[in-house]
């Protein structure tokens, strides 16, 4: 085959693929369906009062250092809710109970720990806010 | 902490060299890319080749004040690159073109995802291959 063709189909993929991928990263999606329960001693933490944010991270993955500080500062503004940060290659078994697939993965949890929302990848500010209100 | 345009710029110019390789098939050429990954993945992104340049030519020329980041996430892309390039080393010399071909593709595709949306590799892959590994 040609390989201009190819080249120029690889690079029409890629900015395809680029731009679904922007778009949705750190979209918060509510799982009123999820199953999903955590418990303090998996996260070794206790859990927010009313609420907890428990980030899943990884040494290979910038996104992560700002989702953190994204959760930090929105977090601080609610004294009730708790962020809590994971590194997902020391927690595998978690990881997989959860489908974590990749990282930042955002869970929200109620005060019983069962998630009600996640984020896969950074998370945008405002729908943090939008998220925690609805807790 | 290195500087995080250093490996978007590096993957910049590693995709116009993957592009120069797929047209002229050249081993010369797969072979420079072969070697600027190896050095990224296996002595550090900052030891390589491309950052070399950009630490001579590019980095004089932007802003003193950047983001930072971790050397990792740049490392783990640097490795995949390196395994797509030893694929592309093997088809050249042996004269498989769809091997060659295909193979360049693939890191053609993730370095210029890298390089126009700043495409994070680790963060997609890394956990998915730990969660496999150890099953």
């Amino acid at each position: 085959m040609n390989s201009t063709l190819i080249i120029v189909a690889v690079l029409a993929l890629a900015t395809a693929y680029g731009l679904v991928d922007r778009r949705r990263a750190g979209t918060i999606k509510a799982k009123a369906d999820s199953r999903h329960s955590i418990a303090a001693h998996e996260i070794g933490s206790d859990l927010g009062e009313s609420a907890t944010v428990l980030q899943f991270s990884s040494a290979f993955c910038t996104p992560c250092r700002s989702t953190r500080s994204t959760l930090t500062s929105v977090i601080a503004h609610y004294p009730k809710i708790k962020h809590v940060e994971v590194d997902a290659e020391n927690n595998l078994a978690l990881v997989r109970r959860l489908d974590i697939r990749q990282t930042p993965t955002t869970l929200f949890l109620n005060s019983a720990g069962k998630e009600i929302a996640r984020a896969v990848g950074a998370p945008k500010r405002d729908q943090v806010i939008n998220a925690l209100e609805r807790i | 902490m290195i500087d995080s345009r250093g490996p978007r710029w590096s993957a910049g110019l590693t995709s116009i060299v993957l592009i120069v390789a797929l047209i002229t098939r050249s081993p010369v050429i797969i072979i420079i890319q072969l070697v600027q990954f190896g050095i990224g993945a296996f002595a550090g992104p900052p030891k390589s080749p491309y950052a070399w340049l950009y630490k001579r030519f590019v980095q004089p020329r932007l802003s003193k004040d950047f983001d930072s980041e971790d050397l990792r996430p740049p490392q783990f892309a640097q490795f995949v690159g390196f395994i797509f390039a030893l694929l592309a080393t093997v088809g050249v010399l042996s004269h498989t073109w769809p091997l060659f071909t295909i193979a360049t593709s693939f890191a053609l595709f993730a370095a210029f995802l890298n390089s126009a949306f700043g495409y994070c590799l680790g963060c997609k892959l890394y956990l998915l291959g730990v969660r496999f590994r150890r099953v």
